[in-house]
């Protein structure tokens, strides 16, 4: 029944999905979290430039992005990310459309954090003499990183899900292959089943885990 | 005064300074920032004029390519949201059932189509209409993104349903069946007209996420929505595809940006109207509800100063 999977290198392909999803959690994390830091940061410019950033790239869908890493930065502007063969360049153009797309979600999650934590807190900070960068990473972020665990988990699944769009640049992942092997086999229900699972066993144990750490680690208040 | 922010002071004489300091610096990086961009995109002939006129003094421009790519764009997200929002609904009162098996039954199905990418239910929608139905190879790219688009939306709807049912205070439900109301009654006469009021900002929110995932069947199932159109439109007006994407990303920021703005509007009026009794399902439960895992519990729904009286 499952023979003619042997021509196919399934594993390989959810590898890439897993691979994108952690390079694009790790560059959106710290990517997100400068922005959240400049939408209360106290300077006016910074704010304004982080609510246009979320504001604009939230609205644009993750596929018109992913294409324009592709038809506008590589093949009009030449852009390469420091890759040489196109099987590189794409997974890195796709990895940075991700980044680009999912920091948006993860300033609006930590934002949200951030208004979590008593104004008692930071007033006291303030007291003590702490300034405002100090303020910021000593005592809202943390806690704030900490209320926002659960969040955070649902934009990673969402992010888990959306690195299927790096299939309309040529990325091999796991709806490239799956694409592939509708065309190519007659087994169109037993296919999609398997990649049906394969999503299902990555986004629904990420969920499960993360939501027992956010009650974990969440600050009680 | 009150300080413009629970973070920081307002700012005296030396924190003005500091933040005209930031503002300089952050400045002169964002322009060098611009400039590399303005520069890169000029070497490659990006900016001149010839590239962006159609779009400006070319009414074909518009008409060929944009607005048909729009408009089936919107046709999909339409017909997506019509055909969803019923389904979601069924499998959102389910999901609440007395009924162990019915509630199990719904509670899977759910699960399962929101474990899965879009992309894939469409991968799928596609190839079985090929193979198991007859419809044209015209309108099959329309079908399976609607169909995709269905699957998923339904049962994130049907989430939003059931948060917005269970935001009633359960006296409801209890008086209700008081005054001798069986149990479709109260669902129907009592529970979900109110509960549809709640839950207005998060489907409309949604909206916005099957308008963007519209774009999905552009750029891999031969859909040709707006995104579609950028290729033919590059390939008649000499290579302008920085000019063709920046165009359609701008009307997606607009419509979008548009139904974001008219979600939140709604959210704030029915959290100052007191019709309600129920907390108000905001737009920000969008993405919590469209992502499998833990759940969000009845109390973090109202958000502040959710429950009217």
């Amino acid at each position: 029944m499952f023979d003619f999977l042997e021509g196919y290198n399934l594993l390989g392909a959810f590898w890439v999905t897993v691979q994108l999803t952690i390079y694009s959690a790790i560059g959106a994390l710290i990517w997100g979290t400068l922005l959240a830091a400049m939408r209360v940061s106290p300077v006016p410019l910074m704010r304004g430039f982080g609510t246009t950033y979320v504001n604009v790239v939230r609205n644009i869908p993750l596929t018109v992005i992913i294409v324009f890493t592709s038809l506008g930065l590589f093949q009009t502007l030449g852009v390469t990310l420091g890759a040489d063969t196109f099987k590189t360049i794409n997974f890195r153009l796709a990895v940075l459309g991700l980044i680009a797309y999912t920091s948006a979600f993860v300033c609006e999650a930590l934002r949200s954090g951030i208004n979590t934590v008593p104004v008692g807190q930071t007033e006291a900070a303030r007291a003590i003499g702490l300034r405002f960068p100090q303020v910021l990473m000593l005592i809202v972020l943390p806690q704030a990183f900490r209320s926002v665990v659960g969040p955070l988990a649902n934009v990673l699944i969402a992010l888990t899900k959306n690195t299927t769009v790096a299939a309309a640049i040529g990325v091999a992942e796991a709806a490239a292959l799956m694409r592939e092997m509708i065309e190519n086999e007659a087994q169109l229900i037993l296919i999609s089943a398997i990649f049906a699972f394969g999503f299902i066993c990555l986004t629904l144990p990420t969920g499960l885990f993360l939501g027992w750490v956010s009650k974990k680690v969440s600050v009680k208040r | 005064m009150s300080p413009p922010s629970v973070l920081y002071d307002a700012p005296g004489p030396r924190a003005k300074r500091q933040n005209v300091l930031f503002t300089v610096l952050f400045l002169v990086g964002l322009a060098a920032l611009i400039w590399w961009v303005v520069q890169s995109l000029a070497d490659k002939n990006q900016l001149e004029w010839i590239k962006w006129r159609p779009f400006f003094t070319d009414a074909g421009a518009w008409q060929t390519y944009l607005l048909p790519g729009l408009k089936n764009t919107l046709i999909a997200a339409s017909l997506a949201m019509v055909i969803a929002l019923p389904l979601g609904a069924l499998f959102g009162i389910a999901r609440l059932s007395e009924h162990r098996w019915v509630r199990g039954a719904a509670g899977t199905v759910v699960e399962f189509f929101r474990a899965i990418p879009v992309l894939i239910l469409m991968l799928f929608a596609n190839a079985a209409y090929y193979e198991y139905t007859d419809v044209s190879p015209d309108s099959r790219p329309l079908y399976a993104v609607v169909t995709g688009l269905v699957l998923y939306n339904a049962s994130v709807l049907a989430e939003i349903v059931r948060a917005g049912i269970l935001s009633l205070p359960q006296g409801q439900a209890d008086a209700a069946k008081a005054i001798g109301m069986r149990k479709n009654q109260v669902m129907r006469y009592v529970l979900l007209p109110q509960s549809v009021t709640a839950m207005l900002p998060a489907i409309v929110s949604q909206l916005v996420v099957i308008v963007k995932d519209t774009a999905l069947g552009g750029a891999l199932l031969g859909f040709s929505e707006l995104l579609a159109s950028v290729r033919p439109m590059s390939a008649n007006y000499g290579a302008n595809t920085i000019a063709c994407f920046t165009v359609v990303a701008v009307i997606f920021v607009v419509l979008n940006f548009a139904l974001t703005s008219f979600a939140s509007w709604l959210e704030g009026r029915l959290r100052r109207g007191k019709r309600s009794t129920g907390a108000v399902v905001g737009a920000d439960a969008v993405e919590e509800l469209a992502t499998p895992g833990e759940h969000v519990s009845h109390d973090d729904l109202g958000g502040a100063g959710g429950s009217g009286s």
